[in-house]
């Protein structure tokens, strides 16, 4: 698989990946040290998913997602200071410090933002899809959702309407194994998520969301396929979670040997061997790369730290449109 | 001036809007090859065709969400509700995402978009069909309330609505749709939002009632005038924002009120109008603040418990008389 990359590309999905991963942590010691409070819910086991994705995306393209959207934010080109800023409720965020942890949004990037409701995004997404037919435009979109969406009716309401409309949407389930706190396999009759397109007629898959080198090829398929023939794709994207559900949730609904199960398989460690066996780092330089985003991610925070509050005006400010 | 019923006057809004602007689009349950359920969309997949007219699954809060989501890229979605007792499956769309995308993103994404749809009891539909929604709308910030009661305005209004670049709400009644009125011809005929409407003038007591309540009120003034009691019957038209300037001039004038509407008591725009009153007019009334509104049940399905359930004229002409002092 890894042959079929050019080597500067396997360097920058690390570079990314190591981002996220050093982000993540960033803000998590952030909020352990009450510099913001609120949810928070972070992406750090899921690195391979938002930059495989992010790498057969234009810059025309939209996504959406959840509420564990900080990385898939950045991934967007969202300025990572800007998700920082967002964090501590700073006027520099990227929502202006009005959304938080949640709701990350950038109009310019066509980020539409991370929402809360736990599959409300669905319809919004298919939403976006439609207006790309309405238009003629080539563009598709991403939906993010969790596997615990997976049992919200609205998106099976959305995904018969994608489905009969032909609409270009990728539902994309990062199925990470928790709804919160509780195992999918508890409360969903199906063993594979992605079955559920059965229902729709939809075409559908699952990949391997730990290694990038799986994601990415797997996802640029599917939309190369779409742009040009538009029609909704359901993929399962296999992943996990080292922390808790948010930032509060010790875990103790799984075992140890379970997260490190994962975490042997930790999309850093799986690129990281490619990278040392095709000699395109060495230990020292992987060392020297992690000492430089480990600065740029206490630069963010620098940035966010020093940020000033919005002025209490802010309050009444964006109700309602302005005519 | 052209006579047309109500479904008419909403019809043409949406044809002159549609023809005006191609972002605008109408998507609802039976809207396209039925053309309606209430037939007011009439004629427009004929006209516009089935990428601008389209039917959708029952689905309400998926196609309610596709609308919004549509609106975030810039398109103008008119989505219609067969009634808004389906429309509260789309209420978690409506609230938490079309209300809130503007304030959330920091004024980055706005929703330009119509849910539009009859609110209220129609005649023996039972305790699903017959909802007043108006307080459940009213009280979500980042929603503008339209209710509608004559074919004019709700030509004018609806014009508005599809023009105005936040969610709005717009409600309307099954059993004002074959209502005649005289509407303004003109395609530039507009009723800005938040602008009020006093459908007969008087000196003695503010009535104030919006949507079908407004002919009960109306039909209520007939009597108290040969009585000798002239009723200022105010509209608002839209809820929010809320023409507040004509009510307590109106209240300034007469210093009774009595507030007419057709959903529950219990913390309704009824409830918000009397507390504004009382707050702001305190010195200018001589009486208390009194309200009609439905009985505080599910609207029941027999005729007769129906109609005792609602707001009726003869309610109102005994309550227009108690702030009169009149009673007997």
């Amino acid at each position: 698989m890894a042959q079929n990359f050019p080597p500067e590309q396997l360097v920058a999905f690390y570079k990314e990946m190591l981002f996220y991963r050093r982000f993540e942590e960033r803000v998590n010691i952030a909020y352990t040290n009450q510099k913001f409070s609120g949810f928070c819910h972070l992406h750090i086991g899921q690195e391979a998913v938002c930059v495989g994705v992010q790498a057969a995306l234009t810059a025309e393209d939209y996504v959406i997602a959840g509420y564990r959207s900080h990385t898939l934010a950045i991934a967007k080109g969202i300025p990572s200071r800007e998700v920082f800023a967002e964090l501590f409720g700073k006027v520099t965020g990227c929502s202006r410090g009005k959304g938080g942890s949640m709701h990350m949004f950038s109009k310019a990037h066509r980020f539409l933002g991370g929402h809360g409701i736990v599959g409300g995004q669905a319809p919004l997404a298919v939403g976006s899809g439609f207006a790309a037919w309405y238009r003629g435009e080539p563009h598709v979109t991403v939906c993010y959702l969790g596997d615990a969406a997976m049992n919200q009716g609205q998106v099976f309401e959305a995904m018969n309407m994608a489905a009969t409309w032909k609409l270009p949407v990728l539902f994309l389930i990062e199925n990470n194994r928790y709804g919160m706190g509780t195992d999918i396999r508890r409360t969903t009759s199906i063993d594979r998520l992605s079955k559920r397109a059965l229902a729709f007629d939809m075409a559908h898959s699952e990949v391997d969301g730990m290694d990038v080198l799986q994601v990415y090829p797997h996802v640029k398929g599917i939309l190369d396929k779409m742009r040009k023939e538009p029609a909704p794709y359901l993929l399962e994207v296999l992943t996990y979670r080292y922390k808790g559900h948010s930032v509060s949730d010790p875990g103790t609904y799984r075992t140890k040997e379970e997260v490190l199960t994962y975490q042997q398989q930790d999309p850093l460690l799986q690129l990281a061997a490619v990278l040392k066996k095709k000699k395109l780092a060495t230990e020292q330089e992987l060392e020297a790369w992690d000492e430089i985003v480990k600065a740029q991610v206490k630069e963010d925070e620098r940035f966010a730290d020093e940020s000033p509050l919005s002025d209490l005006s802010e309050v009444w400010q964006h109700v309602w449109v302005e005519e | 001036m052209a006579l047309l019923t109500f479904r008419e006057a909403l019809g043409q809004a949406m044809d002159e809007e549609m023809a005006r602007d191609p972002d605008i689009f109408l998507m609802g349950e039976e809207v396209a090859q039925y053309d309606g359920a209430y037939k007011v969309s009439k004629g427009l997949l004929q006209k516009y065709g089935p990428r601008r007219v389209i039917d959708a699954p029952i689905s309400e809060g998926g196609f309610a969400g596709l609308g919004i989501g549509a609106a975030m890229v810039g398109l103008k979605p008119i989505i219609e509700m067969m009634t808004w007792n389906f429309g509260i499956q789309a209420l978690d769309q409506i609230i938490n995402h079309a209300a809130k995308m503007h304030y959330m993103s920091g004024g980055q994404f706005s929703v330009p978009i119509v849910f539009r749809g009859p609110n209220g009891a129609a005649h023996m539909l039972g305790a699903q069909h017959s909802q007043s929604l108006e307080a459940v709308l009213t009280h979500i910030p980042g929603l503008k309330v339209v209710s509608v009661s004559t074919p004019a305005d709700g030509k004018g209004l609806l014009k508005a609505a599809i023009r105005d670049p936040n969610p709005v709400i717009f409600l309307e009644s099954e059993m004002m749709y074959g209502m005649k009125g005289e509407v303004p011809e003109s395609a530039d005929f507009l009723i800005p939002l938040g602008v009020g409407d006093r459908k007969r003038e008087g000196t003695h007591v503010t009535v104030i009632a919006w949507g079908r309540v407004v002919h009960k009120a109306l039909a209520a003034c007939e009597q108290l005038a040969a009585e000798g009691i002239e009723v200022d019957l105010i509209d608002p038209r839209t809820l929010v924002p809320l023409d507040e300037a004509l009510i307590f001039e109106s209240v300034r004038k007469t210093h009774r009120v009595v507030i007419v509407e057709e959903s529950w008591p219990f913390a309704s725009v009824g409830s918000q109008l009397a507390d504004r009153i009382q707050s702001v007019c305190f010195d200018d009334l001589d009486a208390p603040v009194e309200r009609v509104c439905q009985e505080p049940v599910p609207v029941p399905y027999a005729e007769h418990l129906e109609e005792r359930a609602l707001p009726s004229v003869e309610r109102i002409l005994h309550t227009v008389k108690k702030v009169c002092y009149r009673t007997e």
